[in-house]
């Protein structure tokens, strides 16, 4: 019934011209400790269902947690990384409320004593007037448990509403989460929706750089939560907002955002009155559908978790963290991007594609900085997209990235042959080697052969060998396009045409 | 034979088993028997494991056969108040929202038992979910005090009291988070102690308010319960409250009883007015012996004592609120209304804790849902909190002056069985000596002094010590009761009827 009829919208352009956006994101990073949050239990995604489960993450009478180390150590190490203050001494905190995918019918979370505060990332967005920075303030990011995951059985939109049976899972349930919250985003003006992707881009560049989660957006490690609201002016109050969901993609992110605004426009234009709820993002429509009201009444009725003593991270010991932080992945693209003499734009084009890493790989491996974007965010950023995977998870390495160039580099490839070996790399038929001596790709370089097939092409075309030897060196062209396509492409077509003017007798 | 080895002493026990003189089988079949014979009437035991019990015992006594050494307990019999989870028993805190549930695990508390071979012959009854002070809240019907069957045996650890003081062990495992082990210990002429806040893992105890929940010893002396207490606490990393603190040599304290020189302070608002004059007649004789064995005396005041039962009704009912919230029927205890309509998952979960709970449980779920609420957060519980700091200091100051605090442990001996189940205030007020213990985390003691003229009914006193420093009531409360046992002739229990 929700999802039937879509809202009406307002064109982005007229949007912006009489609305100010302010956003507000809120991502929750599923840490990618052995263990769970409060528990011993393994934390294996994919695992058959209540197979990762103890007395703890089931919530039974009596079950107590206990904090996972390794997961405090990850939380102070992302809010250093966002610049944030860490708290001397901060607690846990039961938030309240009744939900059958929630062991203990409260989450054990965190409420007015985050471990990290206000701190911020610097994101940029290429404008109109070339690239630009914001700052996006992080207002907290703090630690709590995951939930168990249900699945509603029968009827039919899968929601809880008309199914005939629920599942609960509670492999989930216990995985540390860091919920990261930014300030209010104001004065992004029309670029609210690239600022949105590039902050949740630059954050997950960052978690993986730190090495804390997988941060994969399509398996739920990392979810963002965007919230919209729109006003007539920067400098009147805060307009109603509402909270998407099920947001699992960059793309999603910023499509969501300019959804959201359009339709807010809409509604607000007509005389309309912004509910504030929960709406649900769809990735195939590219709309958002309205959830559950959530008011500002709804009351979890926190209290300091009694289960738990307070954390008070050694200071010395945040220090140690800081002092052991990687590079920052601004500073470490700024420092790429001067090393390769790229321009904004086509560093832009690597960050946003997700191919730093990759790219800075393969040219460490020694291949030339071009030939490497040109893979990465090119060619096989365009297959992981028709395959609907993250590029890192084709089955293919930078290695065999840099090997392929570098047989290019030897003569032994061309072009056309090297995108034959990068689709046998994809399709498993082994390393590059492998790929060609299977496929007996190779550059045909012994002039023997190659003179044979220009005879022969010479033979078939005798006009065309006298107008080449009469000086019209354009017509080399079509002989050499006939070896080529003779040889099946192997041949090396510079070589083609050097022996062609040399068999003729004649120069450039 | 079977009704001296129930009149043993665990200490007793434990030496009669390593020597061989009785097997641990025996003395398991005596306890057992003695169920048998008095728990129709008393009700201390919602479940006896007979089975496992005489597994156990027999398990002690083939140890013994093979030459290995016992530890201290090897062999005594004990009953476990049913808030604590024991692996494949039947575990139900005294509600019906549990009946049926059998925990997958047992308690640090149950592990440690096992481990030391300590026999657990069942579970205890108890008032639903340790919320009570007269053991009526149980699901499952009231004890009975062996001293008057009429008459409540405290709560909410009346089972685990009543079947120490009924002979039906001769240790007992309680909980304390208002005074739920020394009340009960109090009107049943036992000895009952809350260690200090976190000396005993709370891991597998179900909780009721969770900063103020503790398990401890439940004996008939005061050497029996630092017996037990050694076995049980120790720190536990299942639990995070849990002291790392080594434990403290409270077998020693029991057995130095000397309290010369020693200031033991007389808490000047816990006592008068609200206290029944045979219990201040019984109290006040004991602070005279003390004197005698040549402590030194003095009145100390805790000025917010009056609002520490106010503060605790608010705090209590708070943690009871989020802690009782697992019990939904979605994952064990009983289901209901399922099958009635098509009803949503909600009203699943609201069916079938309407049904689970009772009054007791249901009334403070509330009271605690209401002091969290947003509006309400600062005025109740946090306003609690700072109550609950001022008593901390109330209690600094105090031990600023004395070694340890006394005072009776409850205003009167046991009423009759439904005196005062429709008056929750009245019933509240029974706990008005015990719970500033709890709010501060410091350990207490509850040891019979005598029995009350007018009624002759048990009179508990109450020890209280520092923090961490739970030798202390060892040492006082075996000093006190050396003394009493040689003006008495025998132990108090012997006065009571026989069952």
């Amino acid at each position: 019934m929700s999802t039937s009829t879509a809202d009406a919208v307002v064109p982005y352009d007229e949007v912006v011209a009489e609305f100010d956006p302010v956003l507000g994101l809120e991502v929750h990073v599923e840490l990618g400790t052995n263990t769970k949050m409060f528990c011993g239990c393994p934390t294996e995604f994919g695992a058959e269902p209540n197979t990762q489960v103890c007395p703890v993450c089931l919530g039974l009478p009596g079950s107590m947690p206990a904090v996972n180390a390794t997961a405090v150590e990850s939380a102070i190490r992302i809010g250093l990384a966002l610049n944030c203050k860490i708290a001397t001494w901060c607690r846990f905190a039961r938030k309240n409320y009744f939900y059958p995918d929630m062991p203990k019918n409260f989450q054990t979370s965190q409420y007015d004593e985050p471990i990290c505060y206000d701190g911020y990332l610097d994101v940029d967005v290429e404008t109109d007037e070339g690239m630009k920075t914001f700052r996006v303030g992080i207002e907290r990011a703090h630690m709590e448990e995951d939930t168990g995951k249900t699945s509603h059985q029968g009827g039919a939109t899968g929601r809880i509403h008309g199914a005939d049976y629920s599942l609960v899972d509670y492999n989930r349930a216990g995985i540390p989460l860091i919920e990261i919250v930014t300030k209010t985003i104001e004065g992004t003006g029309k670029y609210a929706p690239e600022v949105a992707r590039a902050y949740v881009t630059a954050l997950r560049e960052i978690l993986r750089g730190l090495g804390v989660s997988d941060v994969k957006m399509e398996q739920g490690s990392l979810r963002c939560d965007a919230n919209v609201s729109l006003r007539p002016s920067p400098d009147a109050k805060f307009g109603t907002r509402t909270e998407t969901k099920n947001v699992n993609s960059l793309r999603s992110i910023e499509r969501a955002v300019r959804y959201e605004m359009t339709r807010q426009a809409a509604v607000l234009r007509a005389g309309g009155t912004i509910i504030q709820e929960t709406r649900h993002w769809h990735e195939d429509t590219g709309i958002t559908t309205s959830g559950r009201e959530k008011s500002d009444a709804e009351d979890y009725r926190y209290f300091p978790e009694p289960d738990l003593v307070p954390i008070a991270p050694d200071p010395a010991w945040v220090e140690k963290l800081r002092s052991e932080l990687p590079e920052n992945p601004a500073v470490y693209q700024a420092r790429l991007q001067a090393a390769w003499g790229i321009s904004d734009f086509d560093m832009m084009a690597v960050v946003r594609s997700g191919a730093l890493d990759l790219v800075a790989e393969t040219v460490a491996l020694g291949a030339d900085q071009a030939a490497a974007r040109k893979w990465w965010v090119g060619e096989l950023t365009r297959i992981a997209n028709d395959r609907a995977v993250e590029l890192t998870e084709l089955p293919i390495t930078p290695a065999d990235v840099a090997r392929v160039e570098a047989l290019v580099g030897e003569g032994a490839l061309n072009d056309k042959l090297a995108r034959q070996v990068i689709e046998g790399v994809l399709a498993g038929e082994g390393s590059p080697d492998e790929v060609v001596a299977a496929r007996g790709l190779a550059v045909v370089s012994d002039d023997g052969p190659l003179l044979e097939a220009i005879d022969a092409a010479l033979a078939e075309s005798p006009d065309v060998a006298e107008k080449i030897r009469s000086g019209k060196v354009a017509a080399a062209g079509a002989i050499v396009g006939a070896v080529m396509k003779a040889t099946r492409g192997q041949a090396d077509a510079g070589r083609v045409r050097e022996l062609l003017l040399e068999r003729l007798g004649v120069s450039e | 034979m079977t009704s001296e080895l129930i009149s043993l002493t665990a200490a007793e026990t434990a030496s009669k088993v390593a020597s061989g003189e009785v097997s641990a089988v025996e003395v398991a079949n005596a306890h057992l028997d003695r169920i048998g014979a008095v728990d129709e009437r008393v009700h201390a035991f919602l479940y006896v494991d007979r089975e496992g019990a005489i597994a156990a015992a027999d398990a002690v006594d083939k140890a013994r056969a093979a030459g290995e050494q016992l530890s201290p307990l090897a062999g005594v019999p004990l009953a476990l108040k049913d808030v604590m989870t024991q692996k494949g028993i039947p575990t139900t805190c005294g509600s019906k929202i549990l009946e049926g549930w059998r925990p997958p695990y047992d308690a640090t508390v149950t592990a440690r038992l096992k481990a030391a071979g300590v026999v657990i012959l069942g579970k205890t009854n108890m008032d639903e979910f340790a919320m009570g002070s007269s053991t009526e809240h149980s699901a499952y019907g009231p004890t009975h005090n062996p001293w008057d069957l009429d008459r409540i045996p405290g709560g909410s650890g009346g089972g685990s009291a009543a079947a120490v003081a009924a002979f039906e062990a001769p240790l007992a495992i309680g909980t304390d988070t208002g005074g739920s082990i020394r009340q009960p210990a109090a009107v049943t002429g036992t000895v009952g102690v809350k260690p200090t806040y976190g000396a005993v893992s709370r891991y597998g105890l179900v909780a009721l308010a969770s900063s103020l929940d503790q398990a401890g010893p439940c004996s008939r002396t005061v050497l029996d319960a630092a017996l037990l207490h050694s076995v049980i606490a120790g720190h536990d990393p299942m639990d995070s409250t849990s002291v790392t603190d080594p434990v403290p040599d409270v077998v020693g304290a029991a057995l130095r009883a000397d309290v010369k020189g020693l200031k033991i302070g007389i808490v000047r608002e816990l006592g008068g007015e609200g206290y029944q004059a045979g219990v201040r007649q019984r109290f006040d004789e004991a602070v005279t012996i003390l004197e005698g064995l040549g402590a030194e005396i003095v009145e100390v005041s805790c000025p917010h004592f009056p609002y520490a039962l106010a503060a605790y009704y608010l705090i209590l009912p708070s943690e009871c609120s989020s802690n009782l919230a697992k019990f939904d029927g979605v994952r064990f205890g009983i289901r209901v209304g399922e099958g009635d309509g098509d009803p949503s998952i909600e009203q699943v979960m609201g069916r079938t804790r309407a049904a689970g709970f009772g009054d007791e449980t249901i009334r403070r779920i509330m009271l605690g849902t209401y002091a969290l609420s947003a509006g309400y957060y600062d005025a109740y519980y946090g306003q609690a909190q700072k109550v609950r700091t001022l008593i901390q200091r109330d209690f600094a100051a105090a031990f600023a002056q004395a070694d340890v605090l006394i005072s009776p442990t409850a205003p009167t001996t046991a009423f009759k069985l439904g005196e005062k189940l429709d008056d929750p205030l009245a019933m509240y007020l029974n706990d008005v000596a015990t719970i500033p213990a709890n709010l501060a985390g410091i350990p207490g003691m509850s040891l019979p002094v005598g029995l009350a003229p007018e009624d002759g009914l048990p009179v508990g006193l109450q020890i209280m010590a520092p923090a961490l420093a739970d030798d202390r009531l060892y040492n006082v409360g075996a000093a006190l009761e050396a003394a009493l046992l040689q003006t008495w002739g025998h132990p108090i229990l012997q006065e009571a009827p026989s069952l």
